[in-house]
C-alpha cells in the first residue's frame, strides 16, 4: 500500500491542476500554429485564479511549476501582486493580456507558456525524465539536462558499479569461507560460524561506526601501517569518505549473506564426488573446476543476487562512510525526501529502483525460489 | 577435511594458503567489532588508540569509565570534554528504542506467527502470492520502504507519532517471525491438532494447549528477530520520527555525522554484547527446537 502510493506520487500532478483548472482548460484550447502567444481566455482565467485562489495553493504549485523551468516563482509573484492591486481598487482590466504583460513582459515570452503546456495534465512523466537526467525543450521533446546539472545518471551507474564490485569481493571472499565452514567437522564448525553470525546479528550502524574507527587517517589500519614502516607518518592513506571505505565496509557487512546461502548449498554436496573424481584421474583443479564448482552454482547465485540486491540499495553505509563521491542513489532519495521537499522525484527515484529491484527479485525466484531464503 | 598423509608438497602450499585465506577472512569479518571495544575506554576525546593505552605496561591514566558516565547522563566535570558534551539523549533512545522494539515485536510474533500458522495449512490458495508479499519488506531496500511509508502515513497524519513507527516497524519485523516460525513448522505433525480437536477442544485451546508449545522455540527466536530488527532499524526512524521518537541508532547516526564522540563507541560496545546475547539465545533454541521435533543434530 504505500508503495503503491508512492507510485502515485511520482506521476501525480493533480495538486497545480486544482489551483489553475480553468487556465489548463483554456491552454488546451490553444492552437500553437496559428498564434505564437496564446489567446485572451487563457489569460482571463489566469488573472481570476491568481486573484482568487488560496494562497497556500497557489504556494505549493508554485514549487512545483519552478520544477519545469526556474523562474516561474518571481513572475508569478510579482504578477499576483500587481493583480491583488488592481482587484482591491476595483479596476478590472479591459485586456486581460495586456494587463499581465505590463505586470511581468515575461508573460510575453512564449517559452515560459510553452513550459506550462507540461502540466496541464493530471499525470506527468516529468519526474520519471528528470530522474534519468532529462528534462523538456520547449517544443516538449525530452531533451538531456544541462552538462552540470547531470548527477543521477552519474549516480545511477556508480550505485551498479558498487553493488556489482561489492557482489565479486563477497564471492571472492565467501567462497572459500563456506567450503572450509561447510567440509569441518560439526564441532568447529560450529565455532566459526559464530564469527558469521555475530557481525550478521550486530547493529549495522556499528558495524559502520567501527569500520569509520578502523579507516580513518589516524584509525587502526593506518596506525598499524605506519608502525610497520610500510607508510610514513604524513603517507597515511585516505581510506574513510570516499569510494574505497564504501566499498571495504559494505562488503564486510554484506559478505554473511553470502556466506550463508553458499554454505547451506554446500554443506549437501557429497565429499565423495571429489574423490571420485580424482580417483578417476583428474588433478585436484579440475576435479574442483569440473564436479565442485558447478554443483554449487545455486548457492553462488543465491548469495550473489541477495548481496548485490541489498548493495544496490544501500544507504546508510555509503552515507555514513561515503563522504561526498561515495554517495549512492539512496542518498538522492533521501535528500529530496528531506530537504528539497521534491516529493515526485524522490518517488520517481525510487519508483526506478523498484522495478531494478523486481527484475533481480525476479530473477531469483527463478533461480532459488523465494521460500529458500533460511536466516543463520 | 585433514589433509592426506600422501599430499604433495604443492598441495600442501595450497592448502595451507587456503586456510590463511580462510583466517584472513574471519579475522576482516570480526576485527572491525572488537576494535572499537577497548576504544569505548579511552580518556581521550577522539576515536583513535591513544599512545597510553598501546604502552607496556598499560597505563592506568590512559584509561578511564568517563564515556560510559556520559552515556548514562552523568554530567560532572571530569565526564564532559569541550568536544563531547553531557547529552541525556542517549538514554532517552533506550527508553525509546526499548519502547517501540518491545510492542512492535509482540504485534509482529502476534501477526507473524497467525500468518505462519495459515501459509503452512497444506490447501491454502495463492500460497506462493501471498508469501511473496509478506516476505517483501525484507527484500525491497528499506530506502525504498521508508519513502513509501512516508508518503503513506503523511497521508493518513501518522507521520512524527509513536504510533507510526511502531506500525512501520511491524511491518518491518513481521516477515523474519513469518520465515522462521515457518521452518518450525515443517515437520510438525498435524495429526496432533486433529487429535486435540477430537478430543473436544476448541481451535483457540488447541493452539496455547497444543501448538504454541510445540512451536515455541520458533516463534521465541522469530520475536528475538523482531526485536532487533526493530531495535535496529534506523531509515525509517530518520524519516518518520520526530525528535520525541529518538532511538538509540538515530542518536548514534546523528552522533556520527556531526559530533564523532567515544560516547557512541560506548553504546556500540553495548549492542555488540547485546547481540552476542541474542546470537546466543537463538542459537540455543534452534538445538532445542530440532530435539523437540525429533529431527537429528546436524
Amino acid at each position: 500500500m504505500p508503495i503503491g502510493d508512492m507510485l502515485f506520487r511520482s506521476v501525480d500532478d493533480s495538486q497545480i491542476n486544482g489551483v489553475f483548472p480553468n487556465t489548463f482548460n483554456e491552454y488546451k484550447k490553444w492552437d500553437k500554429e496559428k498564434d505564437e502567444l496564446p489567446p485572451e481566455e487563457v489569460y482571463k482565467a489566469l488573472f481570476e485564479e491568481l486573484a482568487y485562489g488560496e494562497k497556500i495553493q497557489i504556494g505549493r504549485a508554485l514549487t512545483r511549476m519552478n520544477y519545469s523551468k526556474s523562474g516561474w516563482k518571481s513572475l508569478i509573484k510579482t504578477t499576483s501582486r500587481e493583480i491583488k492591486k488592481a482587484v482591491k481598487k476595483d479596476e478590472l482590466p479591459n485586456n486581460y493580456k495586456e494587463f499581465l504583460i505590463t505586470a511581468n513582459e515575461k508573460w510575453a515570452d512564449p517559452t515560459f507558456w510553452y513550459a506550462m503546456g507540461q502540466m496541464v495534465n493530471d499525470a506527468t512523466p516529468i519526474y520519471y525524465w528528470n530522474a534519468l537526467d532529462r528534462t523538456y525543450d520547449q517544443d516538449q521533446n525530452v531533451v538531456m539536462q544541462d552538462e552540470k546539472r547531470r548527477i543521477y545518471i552519474k549516480t545511477w551507474i556508480k550505485t551498479l558499479k558498487i553493488s556489482v564490485y561489492v557482489t565479486i569481493f563477497c564471492l571472492i571472499l565467501g567462497f572459500p569461507v563456506a567450503h572450509l565452514l561447510a567440509n569441518l567437522p560439526l564441532r568447529y564448525s560450529n565455532l566459526l560460524m559464530i564469527f558469521v553470525l555475530l557481525p550478521f546479528w550486530t547493529s549495522l550502524l556499528v558495524r559502520t561506526t567501527a569500520w569509520i574507527v578502523m579507516l580513518q587517517q589516524n584509525g587502526v589500519i593506518n596506525g598499524i601501517l605506519v608502525w610497520l614502516g610500510i607508510l610514513s607518518d604524513d603517507g597515511r592513506l585516505q581510506l574513510v569518505y570516499n569510494e574505497t571505505g564504501t566499498l571495504i565496509a559494505m562488503t564486510q557487512i554484506l559478505l554473511p549473506f553470502m556466506i550463508l546461502p553458499l554454505y547451506s548449498v554446500m554443506r549437501v554436496i557429497p565429499k565423495s564426488h571429489m574423490r571420485a573424481a580424482q580417483n578417476l584421474g583428474a588433478k585436484p583443479a579440475t576435479a574442483f573446476w569440473k564436479v565442485y564448482l558447478p554443483q554449487t552454482i545455486p548457492g553462488m547465485s543465491a548469495g550473489g543476487l541477495l548481496v548485490f540486491v541489498l548493495a544496490i540499495g544501500y544507504f546508510i553505509t555509503p552515507e555514513l562512510v561515503g563522504g561526498k563521491d561515495g554517495k549512492l542513489i539512496g542518498h538522492w532519495i533521501a535528500y529530496h525526501l528531506k530537504t528539497t521537499l521534491n516529493w515526485g522525484l524522490c518517488a520517481a527515484l525510487g519508483a526506478i529502483l523498484l522495478g531494478v529491484m523486481l527484475i533481480f527479485y525476479w530473477l531469483y525466484n527463478k533461480i532459488v525460489g523465494i521460500d529458500n531464503i533460511k536466516l543463520g | 577435511m585433514a589433509l592426506p598423509s600422501y599430499a604433495t608438497p604443492v598441495q600442501r602450499t595450497y592448502y595451507y594458503a587456503y586456510l590463511f585465506f580462510c583466517a584472513v577472512v574471519f579475522f576482516f569479518l570480526i576485527a572491525p567489532l572488537f576494535a572499537i571495544i577497548p576504544i569505548s575506554f579511552s580518556v581521550s576525546p577522539f576515536m583513535v588508540f591513544t599512545e597510553g593505552m598501546l604502552a607496556w605496561p598499560p597505563d592506568p591514566e590512559a584509561w578511564s569509565l568517563r564515556w560510559y558516565k556520559n552515556m548514562i547522563g552523568d554530567c560532572s566535570a571530569d565526564v564532559v570534554s569541550s568536544t563531547v558534551p553531557c547529552s541525556t539523549k542517549w538514554m532517552k533512545g533506550t527508553v525509546n528504542s526499548f519502547y517501540i522494539g518491545t510492542i512492535a515485536t509482540v504485534i509482529a510474533t502476534a501477526l507473524g506467527t497467525l500468518a505462519a500458522l495459515g501459509l503452512s495449512r497444506p490447501h491454502m490458495p495463492y500460497k506462493g502470492l501471498i508469501m511473496a508479499i509478506l516476505i517483501s519488506p525484507m527484500i525491497v531496500p528499506l530506502i525504498i520502504t521508508a519513502a513509501g511509508m512516508f508518503f503513506f502515513y503523511a497521508r493518513i497524519n501518522l507521520v512524527y507519532t509513536f504510533t507510526g513507527v511502531i506500525l512501520a516497524h511491524v511491518a518491518l519485523a513481521t516477515p523474519f517471525v513469518v520465515i522462521t516460525v515457518t521452518a518450525t513448522l515443517v515437520g510438525f505433525d498435524m495429526n496432533m491438532v486433529k487429535a486435540a480437536q477430537s478430543l473436544g477442544a476448541k481451535p483457540i485451546r488447541t493452539f496455547f494447549k497444543v501448538i504454541m508449545p510445540l512451536i515455541l522455540p520458533g516463534i521465541i527466536s522469530g520475536a528475538l528477530f523482531a526485536f532487533i530488527t526493530s531495535f535496529d532499524e534506523v531509515v525509517v526512524v530518520m524519516f518518520m520520527a520526530s525528535i520525541d521518537q529518538l532511538t538509540i541508532p538515530k542518536q548514534m547516526w546523528a552522533g556520527i555525522r556531526q559530533e564523532i564522540s567515544p560516547v557512541i563507541l560506548c553504546m556500540a560496545t553495548c549492542l555488540v554484547l547485546l547481540s552476542i546475547f541474542l546470537l546466543t539465545t537463538v542459537e540455543l533454541l534452534r538445538r532445542r527446537s530440532e530435539k523437540l521435533r525429533g529431527i537429528k543434530a546436524r
